[in-house]
């Protein structure tokens, strides 16, 4: 009896809530809300992929309708004719020298930065920190004019160096928060063990640090396999060109050409790639996003 | 080898490699572009010389330049606001509402983010095409034909339509930000807030936004300087700067002066304006979004 009456003169939260019904109706109605912006973020990929295995007649016919049937042609001739092969080996090659190029830049320099007090310590971290802030475009005339003097053109190495480094300053900043995370006793241990600074850091510090290296390494990678202005800049022939600038190259000649099947057929096969690794490091990549902040 | 050099050697080991390009690439051409504004620099063999300010004069003599200058201004304003609006709805209803789905839908609604803009560019061109794109036919299809028009070729429609390209490619991106923001607040203040009888509304107005404030004006800076370089590609790719230089923004004006004129002076001195541009703009948004002035 008592717990009756003290429920009726003060309604416990469970009660005062919205009612059941009222819950189901907001939610279906949030539901529709989110399962159209859905279809307006899905809609345009899976279009592209179905436009990709039509024929040119079908292409400008109807945009709604599916395939009468699968054009598999159109990705042969983006691999033959419009040699999308070539620009994604050039850009695989730019890839993996630039990760290269940015972990042995920003490991060991993350290390030092986070763990060991020096002079000029700060100096060195606000130089870095300041690059956060200097953008590409911004300084692409004297980046093409200085590596115009030093015959550093149209050479993959080069434009993969100027990719890491154009990533460096935010790989420091996320790493050193992992390098300064890990407690001293490790370092003091293993050198007492008698390991050197060297092997400290490659067979102590690296393997404790790898979630921060594989953070950068996610996120490198979509900027290398994505980066469009420095390549259009500093790559002049056409054999060395990435795929981004091989894609827009496609799509200004089949305006005239009018293949709209290769052309979506190659969008598609650049696709795939950042399909798969974006659906193995989900995970990762939207963590990462919490770990360091926001991205530069 | 004593100790002390030791450690030396180690240091300059790991600092060399990243501070020699980071001053070859990126400090030595920093200094570079505010040193050469202030020359008249036309072309590689070309002895650059001193003219002072005049580089900036002309920029506001510069009809193409001011107008490039005003469509940018627009992408910075509209873009954000509403990419940002945009995600924090989304990024609010689902955490809050528990929906099963919402994995789902975080995994999709963050996906353009990751895509090339290049990609994106060529898409999107493909869904405003007069003939062959969704979206004309989509009007047409639902009664609303009389809509339908050239999107990237009319002038009044030109900007908006590049404008929902950024949004499409950005809102997910800021929506997972949030959502982690809004994992970080405490669900008592929620539960206090639904005892008081507050509607989910009123709770993401007086709970959600002001926990996440601090969050929310980082991402307003990201998001204005994000609109700068992801205008050039959009711009390029898209539109090429037409319909007669209606939808031209700062950063492709640059490049063409750069390197279809050889202008390298004048456009090194407009990359200065839109930096002290950018920066000026980020100041004004942190002032206006400090604490006590809302």
């Amino acid at each position: 009896m008592a717990q009756i009456q003290t429920s009726a003169a003060f309604p416990s939260p469970r009660e005062r809530r919205p009612a059941k019904a009222a819950v189901v109706v907001r939610n279906g109605l949030l539901r529709i809300v989110l399962l159209i912006q859905a279809l307006a973020v899905a809609y345009p990929l899976l279009w592209n992929v179905m436009a990709s295995f039509k024929t040119n007649e079908e292409v400008m016919e109807n945009p709604w309708t599916l395939p009468k049937s699968l054009q598999w042609d159109n990705y042969v001739r983006a691999f033959t004719t419009a040699k999308i092969g070539d620009y994604m080996l050039n850009s695989v090659l730019v890839v993996v020298l630039s990760m290269i190029m940015l972990i042995i830049m920003a490991v060991p320099t993350a290390y030092v930065l986070g763990r060991m007090r020096f002079r000029g310590q700060k100096l060195i971290s606000n130089l870095y920190m300041a690059g956060l802030f200097i953008g590409g475009v911004y300084i692409i005339v004297p980046l093409f004019i200085l590596m115009n003097d030093l015959h550093m053109l149209d050479n993959r190495f080069w434009l993969s160096a100027v990719y890491a480094t154009g990533t460096l300053s935010f790989s420091i900043y996320l790493l050193t928060g992992f390098m300064k995370s890990i407690p001293a006793d490790f370092e003091e241990a293993a050198m007492i063990d008698g390991c050197g600074y060297f092997s400290t850091l490659f067979r102590i510090i690296m393997p404790m640090v790898r979630p921060g290296i594989i953070t950068m390494v996610v996120f490198s990678f979509f900027d290398f396999w994505n980066e469009y202005v420095l390549a259009m800049t500093l790559v002049t022939s056409d054999a060395k060109k990435t795929i981004p600038i091989g894609l827009s190259n496609l799509m200004q000649i089949q305006q005239f050409a009018t293949d709209w099947g290769s052309l979506f057929a190659g969008l598609v096969i650049v696709l795939v790639p950042t399909v798969v690794i974006y659906t193995l490091l989900q995970k990762k990549l939207t963590e990462g996003l919490m770990l360091g902040g926001v991205k530069g | 080898m004593t100790l002390k050099t030791r450690r030396l050697l180690f240091m300059a080991v790991c600092l060399v490699p990243g501070l020699a390009m980071f001053i070859l690439f990126k400090l030595y051409p920093t200094i570079q572009v505010f040193y050469k504004s202030f020359f008249l620099w036309t072309g590689i063999g070309d002895k650059p010389k001193f003219i002072g300010f005049k580089n900036f004069v002309d920029m506001f003599r510069d009809d193409a330049f001011l107008l490039s200058l005003r469509n940018t201004g627009f992408l910075m304003v509209i873009v954000p606001v509403i990419t940002l609006l945009i995600a924090l709805v989304n990024a609010s209803i689902l955490t809050r509402t528990k929906l099963k789905e919402r994995g789902l839908y975080r995994t999709l609604f963050f996906f353009p983010s990751i895509l090339s803009f290049v990609v994106i560019a060529i898409l999107w061109s493909f869904i405003y095409h007069p003939t062959i794109g969704f979206l004309n036919s989509g009007l047409e299809l639902s009664g609303l034909g009389q809509y339908a028009m050239p999107w990237l070729g009319d002038s009044r429609t030109v900007l908006w339509a590049l404008a929902v390209t950024m949004i499409w490619q950005a809102a997910g991106y800021y929506m997972v930000i949030y959502m982690a923001g809004i994992d970080g607040i405490s669900p008592d203040l929620y539960e206090a807030a639904s005892i008081d009888g507050a509607t989910p509304l009123k709770q993401f107005i007086h709970i959600t936004i002001p926990m996440l404030w601090e969050i929310i004006r980082i991402t307003i800076i990201f998001s204005i300087n994000g609109v700068l370089s992801i205008s050039f590609v959009i711009v390029t790719i898209m539109t090429a700067g037409g319909p007669d230089r209606h939808s031209e923004v700062v950063m492709t004006y640059l490049y063409q002066q750069a390197f279809t004129n050889s202008n390298f002076g004048y456009a090194m001195a407009i990359g200065v304006f839109v930096f002290a541009f950018s920066v000026i703009l980020s100041l004004i948004s942190n002032k206006l979004t400090e604490r006590g002035s809302y």
